[in-house]
């Protein structure tokens, strides 16, 4: 066995361990622990990648000296080096682009907590990438849990405790549904592995035994993942949770958290039961449904706030509208389209909230709508990088939103009955879209007067006075133009991974 | 012939203050105990108003109930259909569990190979008598690895929401700081006896057992029923006790915050390497150093011993600081 191999394992003990370690540093120093925790898995992802993709095969890393079915194994494929590499560049990001706001809003003495959140919540990430098992990942949805909650209310002022409890209410319902259907799709194959389980739900599935207990569980695990990543009538912890809490807590909660649920929802669509049993199920028509509506409600919402931060979190609700559309077309493509867009929207999303951040520092920290006028011109960087985003969100070429609209239209062409509403629902959507970024947008750029400006004490913020900002907003730009311009190798990698998945 | 001794003598004697106690002439716990009588947790009218105010607030200035069509008719949508919603799920359930295969019936898909293997070879395999000990420990050791630090992170989470920080008041001024350290010294205590001798007679008898059965139970987890979770609560059980009993002046004397982070590092780091170790050596198929011992002996089963110990500190260090957060918002 090469070396390189064990990475995945290292890096999910790496990481865990950085937990405890980061309670007895100061903040200072759990920051660069955390930090370089991160970049440390980001590097050794890219290698497992490189090497995957040498040996073209899946392999699987056995957890201890007992072989699956008894003991724990992680499993690695293209698309899970892929995920884990992601995730860690833009939890990078993340964090150095909110460190000026944590340093504000988080107590001194609590600032180390807010790093073992951090370092927890990127290890359940990557468990939940990796692991083959569904009990190890009902485990990790625990950490993920636990730690999304510390994220939100560490900034402690009542909006943000209000928001953690509701996040806590809502998706411990979520992972106590996803308990339920695995503890029935326990009883009827009398697996926890995923692979064992999908041999078993295909021979189950085929004489037509336990019917209905094995479409229970398949609802069950599909509402819960829904309700815990916030698809349309789930939805109602959202705003408060990412429109309230200090910006690195939004971007990491917006642009991985929830994403890290629809990936295991892949898994349990294409290893744990089969994606042939979930098309003939129909959950996926009901994931289609509720995927549209959010399409179109999170935009609605969108446009009638006033409030900007919880405006980016409602079109948040949008944009898991269209990835659970994309699952809902139940075809491969569809699916492609949808992974493309975890990683395209989770780029976009956190640009658009650190973006958000810079503009409303230059008009003295309000949030209001109508306090930003003009503030395009006193924040260079930022107001260039919430056109960017926004572009990139509306669907302009050369962004990476509009190849995944793209790819969701051309997956539409796929399936014959839904896709006279897969398209009717997208143009509404980019069209309400459009709607309340451009009105940003042009409200960023439209000259304040001067007497004003004095008034309110906005003040005109250089690129180098935030340097942090600036850099992780850069780069964001260089993510999104990247994924616009290049999304070939990107599209290709997800579709060999998903491949390696069936 | 029985001694006749003199007054003073008799005074001193056991049984006359029994007689004394019996015949109600004298109560043996006046000036021993204090009898501060405990306070009425009683509601200030002040806060009271203010909370109505606020209440009333919210209803009519933020959701404005009375011209706001939309919020009204969403309560009232809202409450028929949570119910409809509820009878509808559990109907659904309960449905579905008539179907899953009937309960211990030796055919059922869950007793496969998995079970077999663990029942007919766990002992051979991880050394435990205990094998539902050999399971979590040494077969699934990983998920168990997650659990534990689901404790941790949930202790922290607590930290975050609950902890009272100096630093705030003590920024404000010094003389503030200590008022409100004092403050919540007398709060904690406000609503309790203070020094009760019944709570620490019983304390004095009780807690040595109880601590030394919860390390009974981590340690011999691997022999026979128990192990570091279950050891672990009745050791925490145990402090708390003797807190209550003694007060947080006895217990900061060897359990601070500062104790549980070092413990907690020290414990879930020892959990990480160990099992690092013996991840690493059976991916990659090399022979684990770590030997088996003799089955049923204290030192066996290899790791699973120190993997108790871990969880068991874990675990204990977890409740009590709950217990301590809850009651005070720090130590």
């Amino acid at each position: 066995m090469a070396f390189v191999q064990n990475f995945p394992f290292i890096s999910i003990l790496l990481s865990l361990f950085a937990g405890p370690v980061s309670s007895v540093l100061n903040g200072k120093w759990a920051k660069r622990l955390n930090l370089f925790i991160i970049t440390v898995i980001g590097v050794m992802s890219a290698a497992v990648l490189r090497f995957v993709l040498g040996t073209g095969q899946e392999y699987v890393y056995t957890m201890g000296h007992f072989p699956a079915p008894w003991g724990n194994e992680i499993r690695v494929g293209i698309l899970e080096a892929v995920m884990a590499l992601f995730f860690c560049m833009i939890m990078f990001l993340c964090v150095i682009g909110g460190a000026l706001e944590r340093e504000l809003e988080i107590e001194e003495s609590k600032q180390n907590l807010y790093y073992i959140m951090v370092n927890l919540l990127l290890c359940s990430l990557l468990a939940l990438i990796y692991t083959n098992d569904l009990f190890t990942a009902y485990v990790f949805v625990e950490i993920n849990t636990i730690s999304a909650c510390g994220l939100i209310m560490i900034k402690q002022t009542g909006r943000t405790f209000e928001a953690a409890v509701r996040y806590m209410i809502m998706s411990l319902l979520g992972s106590g549904l996803l308990l339920l259907g695995l503890c029935f799709l326990y009883s009827l194959t009398g697996h926890l592995l995923m692979s064992n389980i999908k041999e078993q739900a295909t021979l189950l599935y085929a004489s037509g035994e336990y019917h209905i207990p094995l479409l229970v569980s398949i609802c069950l695990m599909s509402v819960g993942i829904a309700i815990k990543s916030a698809l349309y009538p789930f939805h109602t912890w959202l705003p408060d949770a990412y429109g309230y809490s200090t910006l690195s807590s939004a971007a990491i909660l917006s642009a991985l958290v929830s994403k890290g649920y629809i990936f295991l929802l892949v898994k349990i669509f294409y290893r744990v039961i089969g994606f042939d049993i979930i098309r003939e199920s129909k959950v996926i028509n009901v994931l289609f449904v509720f995927g549209v509506a959010g399409m179109i409600m999170g935009s609605v919402n969108a446009i009638r706030e006033n409030n900007i931060n919880r405006m980016i979190a409602y079109s948040s609700v949008a944009q898991i509208g269209y990835i659970y559309m994309g699952f809902g077309l139940g075809t491969t493509s569809g699916i492609i389209a949808s992974i493309y867009h975890i990683v395209s929207h989770a780029a976009t999303k956190s640009l658009l909230f650190v973006a958000a951040s810079g503009i409303t520092d230059a008009s003295a920290k309000s949030n209001n709508f109508f306090d930003l006028t003009g503030a395009g011109y006193r924040n260079k960087l930022a107001g260039i990088a919430f056109t960017a985003g926004s572009l990139s969100m509306v669907g302009f070429p050369m962004f990476s939103g509009f190849i995944s609209k793209l790819l969701f239209a051309q997956a539409a062409m796929e399936n014959r009955h839904k896709i006279m509403i897969t398209m009717i629902a997208l143009a509404i959507s980019v069209i309400l879209n459009a709607v309340y970024f451009m009105k940003t947008v042009i409200r960023i750029y439209t000259p304040e007067k001067k007497t004003v400006v004095i008034d309110k004490g906005f003040e005109e913020i250089g690129f180098w006075e935030q340097p942090s900002k600036s850099a992780a907003l850069v780069c964001f730009i260089a993510l999104n133009v990247f994924l616009g311009l290049f999304s070939e190798p990107v599209i290709g990698l997800i579709e060999k991974g998903l491949a390696m998945f069936s | 012939m029985s001694r006749k001794i003199p007054e003073q003598e008799y005074q001193k004697t056991l049984s006359f203050r029994l007689k004394q106690w019996f015949d109600g002439t004298k109560d043996p716990f006046v000036d021993t105990v204090e009898m501060k009588p405990q306070k009425e947790a009683g509601r200030d009218e002040n806060i009271d108003w203010k909370r109505k105010r606020e209440k009333r607030q919210r209803i009519e200035r933020i959701y404005d109930l009375a011209h706001n069509w939309e919020i009204r008719s969403f309560n009232g949508f809202y409450r028929i259909f949570s119910g409809v919603f509820c009878l509808f799920l559990v109907a659904m359930l309960l449905i579905a569990v008539s179907y899953l295969p009937s309960y211990g019936h030796p055919e059922n898909p869950a007793n496969n190979e998995v079970a077999k293997r663990y029942i007919e070879s766990g002992l051979d395999e991880t050394g435990a008598v205990n094998i539902v000990t050999g399971m979590i420990l040494d077969y699934r050791a990983f998920d168990t690895l997650g659990e534990s630090h689901v404790l941790f992170i949930a202790t922290c989470t607590v930290l975050i929401l609950l902890r009272k920080d100096s630093s705030r008041s003590a920024g404000a001024g010094s003389a503030a700081g200590n008022g409100t350290e004092k403050d919540i010294e007398e709060s904690d205590r406000a609503y309790e006896p203070k020094n009760d001798v019944i709570l620490q007679t019983a304390a004095r008898v009780l807690v040595p057992p109880i601590i030394i059965f919860g390390i009974y139970v981590i340690l011999g987890g691997h022999l026979g029923p128990g192990g570091g979770f279950s050891g672990g609560a009745i050791i925490g059980a145990g402090l708390i006790l003797y807190l209550n009993a003694f007060g947080f002046q006895k217990t900061e004397r060897f359990f601070t915050s500062r104790t549980y982070k070092v413990l907690s590092v020290c414990a879930l780091g020892c959990y990480c390497l160990a099992k690092s170790y013996s991840f690493y050596t059976g991916a990659n198929h090399i022979e684990s150093v770590i030997p088996l011992g003799t089955p049923g002996a204290i030192l066996s089963s290899g790791l699973i011993l120190l993997l108790n110990i871990c969880v068991g500190i874990v675990v204990a260090g977890t409740m009590y600081t709950f217990y301590v957060m809850f009651r005070k918002g720090g130590y």
